[in-house]
């Protein structure tokens, strides 16, 4: 590849400046897209710039830490966010992301890129979906009361009551999620949503509030199996983090006032992209 | 469902803990990384990068005892990883913060369930987990 050439004998300061610059970009999209600056800046790192993806894996979930600590910051303030149901689910999201670290160095990076494609193919899909709020104030089952899950949010039109569903498909699919997040080193939001609006059926506002509070932990965990592997490289993540969290700081700002629909399909395109390259060079043995 | 009011402000009160803990996390792991990102640059920015294979013998600071060696001596490249285990333990405060919380609320149901869940994070710093 003629990449390769150009990128095989970087300078520390070039390198850092790409990568800061890259960063900040995949934390602006990504929090203007809602797609997460991990799923970004793996392939930026792992494609363009040559980066190990093990590398590229923990220095991305450093900075899913950072991006997802610092909204849920803003976010449990205003009393959306369900702390219970967050709290239940990263029994599921803590373990499955332990193992999913434990597990990720012995997998071929060929199968991790493969498996990130498909990832990726599957978020872009989720988000230029057509979203459809399942939420309702029906009596639910005998989990959901034991564990106390059902709850309510302020909004303009008064507090609204909702009511949990299928905990136990729920708790399943987080699990999945958990595995996929230590496996990859991304936050896995798109499969975190599916478990929470589409299977356990919460509001909109509720499940993406409390996706990002159980972000920080579920990361966390595996973050720690990252660190000790020697994963989490202070030359690649001091720039990532830095560098995506500035984005997505500045995307929270933009988001309030930009439509975001055409930005959307864009870059479901770019992203389609990606994930093909992805697969493709996980399949031809490139990465 | 919240039926009682005091429970409604207790929650209340967790949720601004919460949120405050974050963000202060958040922002002093960010300043550290900012500053330990400049020492290091100083110190290493002609060094040519090598990213191309996965090789963990040359990350020098993938334990705590070891990052705590590295700033002793105001390495850069440990001071970031200093921010780094800042950042990681941010939201791990956050769960033992909730746990007070809840235990205040006497749902002791929900203690134990942010116990067993700092349980999985204490045996996720064991090294023996690390092939």
């Amino acid at each position: 590849m003629i990449v390769d050439s150009i990128f095989v004998s970087m300078s520390v300061l070039l390198f850092t400046i790409i990568v800061l610059a890259g960063a900040f970009l995949a934390g602006l999209v990504g929090s203007l897209t809602g797609l997460g600056g991990g799923v970004i800046i793996i392939p930026l790192l792992t494609l363009v710039l040559g980066v190990d993806i093990h590398y590229a894996i923990g220095a991305s979930i450093v900075s899913v830490i950072a991006t997802s600590s610092g909204s849920a910051a803003a976010y449990v303030k205003e009393g959306i966010t369900n702390i219970r149901i967050g709290m239940f689910l990263e029994i599921a999201t803590t373990i499955s992301a332990v193992i999913g670290a434990i597990v990720t160095v012995y997998i071929n990076p060929g199968y991790i890129a493969v498996i990130f494609g498909c990832i990726l193919l599957f978020s872009a899909a989720m988000m230029v979906r057509k979203k459809v709020d399942h939420s309702d104030d029906k009596a639910t089952g005998v989990l959901a009361n034991f564990f106390k899950l059902n709850g309510s949010y302020p909004t303009a039109n008064g507090t609204v009551k909702y009511g949990v569903h299928n905990v136990v498909g729920g708790f399943v699919m987080m699990f999945v999620a958990g595995i996929i997040s230590g496996l990859l080193g991304i936050g896995s939001g798109a499969l975190k949503v599916v478990a929470m609006d589409n299977i356990m059926r919460l509001p909109f506002k509720v499940s993406t509030t409390t996706s990002n509070f159980m972000m920080g932990v579920t990361a966390a965990a595996s973050a720690i199996v990252y660190l000790h592997r020697g994963q989490i490289d202070p030359g690649i993540a001091m720039p990532v983090t830095l560098g995506v969290l500035t984005g997505a700081t500045v995307g929270s700002k933009l988001l309030v006032k930009t439509n975001t629909d055409k930005l959307k399909i864009i870059f479901a395109i770019v992203v389609t992209f990606l994930a093909l390259q992805m697969i493709y060079n996980g399949l031809s043995g490139k990465l | 469902m919240k039926q009682k009011g005091k429970h409604y402000f207790a929650d209340k009160d967790i949720q601004v803990i919460l949120g405050t803990l974050l963000r202060v996390g958040v922002i002093a792991s960010m300043i550290v990384v900012f500053i330990g990102g400049i020492i290091y640059l100083s110190g290493y920015s002609h060094e040519i990068i090598d990213y191309r294979v996965f090789n963990p013998s040359k990350t020098v600071y993938s334990s705590i005892l070891a990052i705590f060696q590295g700033l002793s001596v105001l390495d850069g490249k440990a001071i970031i990883q200093f921010g780094t285990l800042l950042l990681i333990f941010t939201p791990v405060t956050r769960v033992v913060f909730s746990v007070f919380g809840f235990l205040i609320e006497r749902d002791y149901l929900y203690v134990l369930i942010g116990l067993f869940v700092l349980g999985v994070i204490l045996i996720s710093l064991s090294n023996k987990l690390v092939g």
